[in-house]
C-alpha cells in the first residue's frame, strides 16, 4: 500500500467530484430549459456547434467524470469480488480512457471539428 | 410480562448453529446476566468473555438480535423482540468457540495504525501543558473514549467487504494520537492510515457511530485523517 498514490487517488476523485456536481447541473439545467422552452435536439447543436465556451466546458466535464468515475469502480471492484494487485486498477483505468477518448470524440463532434 | 424468555445462542465454531434456551424474564436484567443465567444454571459448556461488567473493559460484546452491543450495560427488555433474544459472536471476526471471538486481527490492526504513543520527553522532563480549550485536545478528548470492544469493528460494512481494512477503533485511535501534541510519531502515523485499507477505504456508512456504546464518532475521526493526509500530501510528507 502507498500512502501517497492512495492519498492522491483520493484526493482527485473528491476534487472532480466537486466539478461534476456544477457540471452537472449545469448539463441538465440547460437540457430541461432548453427542452421546456420547445427547443429540438438539432436546434440546440445548432447552437451549441462552434461554441467554444460549451466545448471548453463539456471537455472540463469529460476530464472529471473520466477521472472520477474509474477511481470509484476500482474500490467497486476491490470491495465486491475481493479482487487485489494491479488487476481493478487496470480494468478500472482501461474503462476510464475509454471514456475520455469517447467522451473526447462526442465534445469534438458537437462542436462540429 | 411474560415469565420466560426464548433465547436462541449460537454454539459452536464458525460452523455452529443457534440452540434455544428458555431463562426467567426479569424486571431488571442484562443480556449479559442471560447469557450468565445459562452457562451457570442451563449449560456449564458455554464460552463467552466478559470481566468488569460495569461497561469500562470493552470484553463483553456481542450480536444480540442482529446488531453489536456491550452487553452488560443492555437492558434485555429494551432489545428484547417479541419475547426472544438471538445472541451471536461479534460479526467480522473469528469465532473461536460459542459466544467468544477471537480478537488478534482487532487489536493487530491498532498496531498497523501505529496506535502506539511515541513520546518526546522522558520522565526527567516537565509535564507538558496541554490547555482543555486547545483545539487538538478537544478533537483528542471527543474520540478518547473507547474502551476497545470491537462493536464499531463488527458493524462496519468495509471491514466485511475489504479484510485488509483498519477499522474504525484503529483508525479513531490513530487520530487521538495524531491531536496529541507530546507524540512524535505522525509522520509514521499518516503513511500507515492513509491508504486503501486505512482512511481511505471509508464510505462514511456511519454505523460505527451509530452503534458505538461510548457514542463517539470514528467516522468523525476518520474524516480527520483524510483531512490530516490530504494535507499531509500537499505538504510533500507523505
Amino acid at each position: 500500500m502507498s500512502s501517497r498514490v492512495d492519498t492522491r487517488r483520493w484526493l482527485i476523485q473528491r476534487v472532480s467530484a466537486m466539478v461534476l456536481a456544477v457540471a452537472v447541473i449545469v448539463h441538465l439545467g440547460v437540457i430541461i430549459m432548453a427542452t421546456q422552452n420547445g427547443l429540438s435536439a438539432a436546434e440546440i447543436v445548432g447552437r451549441v456547434q462552434g461554441n467554444v465556451g460549451w466545448m471548453v466546458f463539456y471537455i472540463i466535464f469529460v476530464v472529471a467524470a473520466a477521472l472520477h468515475a474509474p477511481i470509484g469502480l476500482r474500490t467497486v471492484i476491490r470491495e465486491a469480488t475481493g479482487m487485489q494487485g494491479r488487476w481493478p486498477g487496470f480494468i478500472s483505468g482501461t474503462i476510464g480512457v475509454l471514456m475520455l477518448i469517447m467522451g473526447l470524440q462526442a465534445v469534438l463532434r458537437l462542436y462540429g471539428v | 410480562m411474560a415469565d420466560t424468555l426464548e433465547v436462541s445462542v449460537w454454539r459452536g465454531g464458525e460452523n455452529g448453529e443457534y440452540e434455544t434456551y428458555t431463562v426467567p424474564s426479569r424486571e431488571s436484567q442484562t443480556v449479559l446476566d442471560i447469557v450468565t443465567y445459562i452457562q451457570r444454571r442451563l449449560d456449564p459448556s458455554l464460552s463467552y468473555r466478559f470481566a468488569c461488567r460495569v461497561g469500562v473493559c470493552g470484553s463483553c460484546a456481542m450480536t444480540v438480535n442482529g446488531k453489536a452491543r456491550w452487553t452488560c450495560r443492555t437492558h434485555a427488555r429494551l432489545v428484547t423482540e417479541n419475547g426472544k433474544l438471538e445472541i451471536g459472536p461479534l460479526r467480522n471476526l473469528p469465532v473461536v468457540k460459542d459466544l467468544a471471538t477471537d480478537m488478534r486481527e482487532f487489536f493487530d490492526k491498532w498496531a498497523k495504525a501505529e496506535g502506539n504513543f511515541k513520546p518526546t520527553t522522558t520522565r526527567h522532563d516537565e509535564f507538558a501543558t496541554v490547555k482543555p480549550s486547545d483545539k487538538k485536545r478537544k478533537q483528542a478528548t471527543a474520540a478518547i473514549e473507547c474502551i476497545g470492544c470491537g462493536v464499531c469493528y463488527s458493524s462496519c460494512d468495509v471491514v466485511a467487504w475489504n479484510k485488509d481494512y483498519l477499522g474504525p477503533a484503529a483508525l479513531n485511535r490513530a487520530w487521538t494520537l495524531i491531536n496529541d501534541v507530546r507524540d512524535s510519531g505522525n509522520d509514521e502515523r499518516l503513511k500507515a492510515v492513509a491508504g486503501d485499507a486505512g482512511c481511505h477505504a471509508c464510505h462514511s456508512t456511519q454505523m460505527c457511530q451509530e452503534r458505538c456504546p461510548k457514542h463517539l464518532s470514528p467516522t468523525a475521526s476518520i474524516a480527520g485523517l483524510k483531512r490530516a493526509a490530504t494535507s499531509a500530501l500537499l505538504k510533500g510528507k507523505l
